[in-house]
């Protein structure tokens, strides 16, 4: 045996390396589990090299190539050197911190508005692997980040966790393969799933070829995946076209469209509204506003009726206040029938309250 | 045999030189081809055709000479990116093993500092890799994962044409030989 063994050594090798590695595999997709101690092994090891990486490319980055540029500006123009360098440093100095503040206020001000709980976070490193659709955040379980959270930025959503470790977190974007998302239309409601695919469009699948999508309209998230909170931007149709048995959407997706450096992490989401579609403005053409419904407006229904949840149950109650103004007991008195063309008196509202009682003037002794 | 089969082909056994380096270039030389791999992309995305820690297999199971070193720095190499990676451990870990111990293996008959053989080597151990990953992906996981030919054949050829600097960047790391 141990012969056989020395005779076929890198052959051995060769298969006790693969078959090792494909029993790990099986025993990950079966059991569901995950070799988590080598990966936060790995991600521990890389993740101080790549922030000081980041931290030293802030640093001396823009430092570096305004001394390079200065270099040559010397070169050209050995009088005007000083000067121009100066104010070329300055210039791109301010630019950069305005671009950063506007990205900061962005973020803020979206952090602000939006009602979920999120945690600002930034980009450190990508995934090993050719065309990697996997980032890292500078945010980890010590942080609160916990795996499945959903990952944006003002302009849409990203992503979401995949994984998270002690001083980082793995986030899978939304074009990354095997990626999927409950959307909404936001023209005519229409529901679909987003599914990545590993390229920069991404489709949304399950939806009738009868139902209405036009390119260009926003999808927003629906939250039906319970991941994402509804109302969160996700992108606009690229294409649209019918295809066999569903239609055939490709969405752009909003959040991905520049650069991310800095995402947002919802740690708490609490659902949104899908903002209506912009009205059609036109300074040639007046368009009245939509007309009144005949139905009682929700300020003109009393409380009772303002928990009536269907049409027939609002006219029933329209029915019975025009018996009541006219004292006709409905299914009482088979006599005349009250006349529906009088107006509609007004249900009778909460009593305002009172105004209150000045407190009486102090007596002085 | 010609002459161009003898420049390429080994006869001699002075010709199968071992090729020995510090223990700092096995560690070091593979974790700055991972970090690369994980970093540079950000900024470069251009750059993110390139598969270093590819190379970086490519390059030590050849200079190594042995199936058995190529095999066990492949998978090391191979784990280490799996663990980086959001898919199951072990994709990345086969692939890489057997491009280890295919390239030691074909180290053994050929002359591996030809630049030319070095490059068409690289090419087709990356095709190879690629498609290997591919095919364990879909029939291991179930990914519906998409296989561009002749996009994987041009970062082949890129892959290839960065491999020659780089492993002559690695030749000089060597504390050599025999």
């Amino acid at each position: 045996m141990e012969t056989l063994l020395n005779r076929y050594r890198n052959l051995s090798v060769l298969l006790l390396l693969v078959v090792g590695q494909l029993l790990l595999l099986a025993w990950q997709v079966r059991a569901g589990e995950d070799a988590r101690l080598l990966r936060v092994w790995a991600v521990t090891a890389v993740t101080p090299l790549a922030r000081a990486i980041e931290w030293a490319r802030g640093g001396t980055g823009g430092f570096f190539s305004e001394y390079v540029l200065l270099r040559d500006v010397r070169r050209e123009n050995a009088a005007l050197k000083e000067e121009v360098g100066q104010l070329r440093l300055a210039n791109r100095f301010l630019k950069t911190e305005l671009e950063m503040a506007e990205r900061a206020r962005a973020l803020a001000l979206f952090r602000d508005r939006t009602p979920s709980k999120v945690l600002a976070a930034r980009v450190i490193g990508t995934s090993a692997g050719l065309n990697s659709r996997v980032v890292f955040v500078d945010r980890g379980s010590t942080d609160g980040i916990r795996k499945g959270m959903a990952v944006l930025v003002p302009e849409g959503i990203v992503g979401k966790v995949v994984q998270a470790y002690p001083t980082a977190s793995q986030v899978m974007l939304a074009t990354s393969q095997g990626f999927a998302a409950g959307v909404i239309s936001q023209k005519h409601r229409v529901r679909g799933t987003l599914k990545g695919l590993g390229s920069s469009l991404c489709p949304v699948e399950y939806i009738e070829n009868e139902d209405k999508v036009e390119a260009g309209e926003w999808f927003f998230t629906s939250g039906d995946d319970r991941i994402f909170p509804r109302g969160l931007p996700v992108g606009t149709v690229k294409t649209v076209r019918e295809g066999r048995g569903a239609k055939e959407v490709t969405l752009d997706p909003s959040g991905l469209r520049g650069g991310i450096d800095e995402v947002l992490i919802v740690v708490e989401g609490v659902h949104g509204l899908v903002p209506d579609p912009p009205r059609p403005s036109s300074n040639e053409v007046q368009i009245l506003p939509p007309p009144p419904d005949d139905i009682p407006q929700e300020e003109n229904l009393s409380p009772a009726s303002r928990a009536l949840p269907t049409e027939a149950d609002r006219l029933r109650e329209r029915y019975r206040r025009v018996g009541d103004s006219q004292g006709h007991n409905f299914g009482a008195n088979p006599g005349r029938p009250p006349d529906f063309n009088r107006p509609v008196p007004a249900s009778p509202k909460p009593a305002a309250p009172r105004p209150q009682e000045p407190p009486p003037p102090e007596v002085q002794p | 045999m010609t002459g161009y089969d003898d420049r390429l082909l080994l006869r001699t056994p002075s010709k199968t030189r071992i090729a020995r380096y510090p223990a700092a270039v096995w560690i070091i030389v593979p974790l700055v081809a991972i970090l690369f791999q994980v970093y540079v992309p950000r900024f470069v995305v251009a750059l993110s055709y390139l598969e270093l820690p590819l190379l970086a297999t490519i390059y030590f199971s050849l200079m190594s000479r042995r199936p058995v070193t190529g095999s066990v720095s492949g998978a090391v190499i191979g784990l280490l990116q799996d663990s980086l990676s959001h898919q199951p451990v072990g994709l990345f870990g086969i692939s890489k093993t057997l491009v280890g111990y295919f390239s030691a293996s074909v180290s053994q008959r050929f002359d591996v500092e030809n630049n030319l053989l070095r490059f068409l080597l690289s090419f087709f151990l990356f095709l190879f890799h690629q498609i290997l990953f591919w095919v364990l992906s879909r029939s291991l996981l179930g990914a519906a994962l998409d296989l561009q030919i002749p996009q994987t054949v041009i970062y082949s050829f890129l892959n290839a044409a960065v491999a020659i600097p780089f492993f002559q960047i690695l030749d000089r790391l060597r504390s050599d030989t025999r």
